[in-house]
């Protein structure tokens, strides 16, 4: 047999389970470091292939900061291989391929205002992209981060997000679909937060991540606003098998999401993105 | 009543209206001041008056036995609070309570009706202006029915 | 096989002489393989003599049916295109990726071995070769080039074959693939049958052709000989079973997502797939895990996948595609239009090979044309409520 020669794109790498961190009841952060040598730099937005031995591989994003030791994922679980990923304890092997796909337009942004819309775990693939901009805050304009989430125990990172509020110059609004007793903040629709923001349409540049209704209608919600396609950027998703654009199944109209996104430019789909089954 | 219609006029409901139907308006308004956790209405109670958010925020919210109330909305600067004003018999559906020090513009709702019934370019002004928020808020309730973040 | 130019001096080869050409692959270690009959088709096999090859056999096909019948005389590519294309040497059905084991110093992954024999195929239709010249823009020209197939590739030699005949659902002319080889083929035949004389037009299209021909009986062609030639091509190209209209055609099917034809065809599609089992360009594949009981021992194999499956789209605990409507309208628009945005061509290349194995005979000429006169039909039904 072949030695192993990297990067082989179809190869997965050996890594080995730093750290867990339960996130929410169906949801677990983990950081991965190679077994030897230096994890590949990423963009954010990117994602790599995760493979649970024995089980199978799934496309995660990665979300964690750029100078962070190992890749950082935030993994919920749907089905037999997100199931066996949040089940890994320390020490335990995972196969990486990666990193894949177009990142977050955090270069492009520069000198604009920066609107982060998250839905759900929509939160984990943009959080590498405010990193970058609370580490580079000087080179923005204002930054806003609104975050939507099914109800109170669904919002993902929540601590991490109060201490953003605190210790950056950042306007954060959290709202929940359903609230519960303990909830003091926003009950509604993300969309429904953007209207409160007088945003500078000509000057802002949106990045949305969540589920695609969400995105949909977050979408309305900014073109109503006045922001124009070209700077409204979504993180779509779709069937990843083999993540280098050679198997067909991630296609979306003529995109491909492994390799044309996940990140992509709004007014690149915006035909075909509302039509159904494309 | 001077410093209600120019306050009245400021207002984004009121963007585009006329200065004489904003008199009359006027004259049915009155200014609010709710503290924190004060009710701006409760359910069950007669919907004589229909309120605009000059500043703060409220929760709509139902209570329920056995159960803190729960808040299914909550409304901020701007907003529009009340419709069933609008309907016969004239009642509240839930509750309405300043989560925070809130100031809000009341039009009293009986005041309003038989103007426009006199006036119906007033009550068609009206209604261009409260039905987009109304439609706005329907389909904004319908994507929280819709659990876009529910496990599938 | 590398530059387009054809040498400018056509040689002819006897028919006897074919068996030199084929010793001679052998002799350089190819493995020759070619048209065969099996099983009522034609079938791509080994070949060892000229006695291998379909001699005296054609064709027929029309939508949803293909038939072998006798021909009148010996002609040995007196056929046009089976259910099968080279796709299943340089693509394989199934291929292993790597495979995993315990080792000494802990889990260990290793590539599967890549040696592939030199493939020789003798008998690549011109429509053939741009489809794997479309293959090769998909698996060598993007960022993440497949290193196996790219090397099976490399080594492969072509003996194209121009056309004698255009099969029943055939439209290469449509789509500017055929029936002549101008390119992508190290040597070229067109066979001259005429009562006894039966001979082969040689073109040289490359440096590795030109040397395998200098090992077998060859002399000069007279006009005569290009005239007959050429006479066979204009003949094909005259014959042409079907047709399609290629004017704007990207912009025609993005355009008309909506179209009601979309329902109609999705009320005869099976979703049973065979187009995209049997098209020489589609790629789409899908990758298993397999893993003894221990879970120790694991190897990923790629294997080919249509996006007429169900599976193929799924997401979230579902099909993107669910209907047949989506997943025909996905198929159809990929191959006509998507491609273009992909890879700069069409996806087609007119063989008809998805008409004559459709085993209902949708035929995609039919649909585009159905398309094509009823343009932003359906336009102005909205989807979605208030």
């Amino acid at each position: 047999m072949l030695a192993v020669t990297y990067p082989d794109p179809l190869l997965p790498r050996l890594y080995r389970v730093e750290r867990v961190q339960r996130e929410l009841a169906d949801t677990t952060t983990f950081e991965l470091t190679p077994l030897s040598g230096l994890r590949p730099t990423f963009e954010p937005g990117q994602f790599n292939m995760l493979y649970a031995f024995g089980v199978g591989e799934i496309a995660i994003s990665i979300s964690g900061a750029a100078d962070a030791t190992g890749f950082v994922h935030t993994v919920r679980e749907v089905g037999a291989v997100s199931g066996a990923l949040a089940k890994l304890k320390a020490g335990a092997p995972v196969g990486v391929r990666g990193p894949f796909g177009t990142g977050w337009p955090i270069a492009a942004a520069r000198g604009a205002d920066v609107l982060f819309v998250a839905g759900g775990l929509g939160l984990a693939p943009l959080r590498p992209a405010i990193y970058h901009v609370l580490a580079n805050r000087a080179r923005y304009g204002r930054v806003v981060i609104l975050v939507g989430s099914r109800n109170p125990d669904g919002m993902l990172y929540h601590p991490e997000l109060e201490q953003w509020r605190q210790q950056h110059d950042v306007n954060i609004e959290l709202t929940v679909d359903h609230a519960d007793a303990t909830w003091h903040g926003h009950v509604g629709v993300v969309p429904a937060l953007i209207r409160r923001f007088a945003i500078d349409p000509a000057d802002t540049v949106a990045m949305i991540c969540g589920p695609e209704l969400m995105m949909r209608f977050t979408v309305s919600a900014l073109r109503d606003a006045g922001v124009e396609p070209e700077r409204i950027f979504l993180s779509l998703e779709r069937n990843m098998k083999c993540a280098i654009g050679l198997c067909g199944h991630c296609q979306f109209g003529p995109v491909f999401v492994c390799k044309d996104g996940p990140i992509m430019r709004f007014d690149k789909i915006a035909e075909i993105f509302a039509m159904r089954e494309i | 009543m001077e410093g209600l219609e120019s306050i009245l006029a400021k207002h984004p409901f009121f963007a585009g209206f006329a200065a004489e139907h904003g008199q009359l308006v006027a004259a049915c308004a009155r200014n609010h001041r709710y503290e924190v956790g004060e009710y701006l209405f409760r359910e069950g109670g007669p919907a004589n008056e229909f309120f605009l958010i000059r500043h703060g925020q409220v929760a709509l919210e139902i209570g329920a036995p056995g159960t803190a109330p729960i808040v299914f909305a909550t409304l901020d600067q701007g907003d529009l609070v009340g419709a069933s004003w609008l309907v016969p018999p004239y009642r509240w559906l839930y509750d309405a309570r300043a989560v925070t020090l809130t100031r809000a513009i009341g039009i009293d709702a009986a005041c309003l009706r038989a103007k426009c019934e006199a006036d119906h370019h007033l009550g068609y002004e009206m209604m261009k202006r409260f039905l987009p928020a109304l439609v706005q808020r329907l389909h904004a309730t319908q994507l929280q029915i819709l659990d876009v973040y529910g496990k599938r | 096989m590398q530059q387009s130019a054809v040498n400018a001096t056509v040689q002819i080869i006897t028919c006897e002489n074919l068996q030199a050409l084929i010793d001679a692959l052998h002799k350089h270690d190819y493995q020759v393989l070619g048209p065969t009959v099996r099983d009522g088709a034609i079938v791509y096999d080994t070949i060892a003599h000229v006695a291998d090859l379909p001699a005296g056999w054609k064709d027929h096909q029309e939508a949803g049916r293909y038939r072998l019948e006798r021909r009148a005389d010996d002609a040995l590519f007196g056929f046009v295109v089976g259910p099968q294309s080279w796709k299943r040497f340089l693509h394989p059905p199934l291929e292993s990726l790597w495979t995993m084991g315990q080792g000494d110093g802990g889990v260990t992954l290793s590539s599967h071995a890549t040696t592939a024999p030199k493939f020789a195929f003798l008998g690549v239709r011109a429509c053939e070769i741009h489809a794997i010249a479309i293959q090769d823009r998909v698996f060598v020209d993007g960022p993440y080039p497949d290193a196996a197939y790219a090397m099976r590739r490399k080594d492969a030699f072509i003996v194209a074959v121009n056309c004698g005949q255009a099969g029943g659902t055939c439209f290469c002319v449509s789509m500017h693939t055929g029936p002549k080889a101008s390119l992508g083929f190290d040597l070229a035949l067109t066979e001259l049958l005429e009562g006894d004389d039966h001979q082969f037009l040689v073109e040289v299209g490359s440096q590795a052709g030109a040397e395998l021909l200098e090992q077998v009986p060859h002399f000069q062609a007279t006009d005569a000989h290009l005239a007959a030639a050429e006479a066979v091509v204009s003949r094909t190209a005259s014959q042409m079973g079907r047709s399609l209209d290629t004017v704007g055609i990207k912009e025609l099917l993005q355009g008309n997502l909506d179209h009601p034809r979309w329902d109609e065809v999705a009320q005869r599609c099976l979703t049973c797939g065979n187009c995209t089992m049997v098209c020489p360009t589609c790629f789409c594949t899908t990758v298993e895990d397999h893993s003894d009981l221990t879970g120790i021992a694991a190897e990923r194999v790629r294997k080919w996948d249509s996006c007429f499956t169900l599976d193929f789209s799924y997401l979230h605990g579902g099909s993107v595609r669910s209907t047949a409507r989506s997943r025909y309208r996905q198929w159809m628009t990929h191959k006509l239009a998507s491609w273009f945005d992909q890879f700069g061509t069409s996806g087609c290349v007119g063989c008809g090979r998805c008409i004559t194995w459709c085993p209902v005979g949708i035929d995609i000429t039919e649909e585009a044309a159905a398309i094509r006169s009823t343009p932003n039909a359906g336009k102005g039904v909205t989807h979605g409520g208030s």
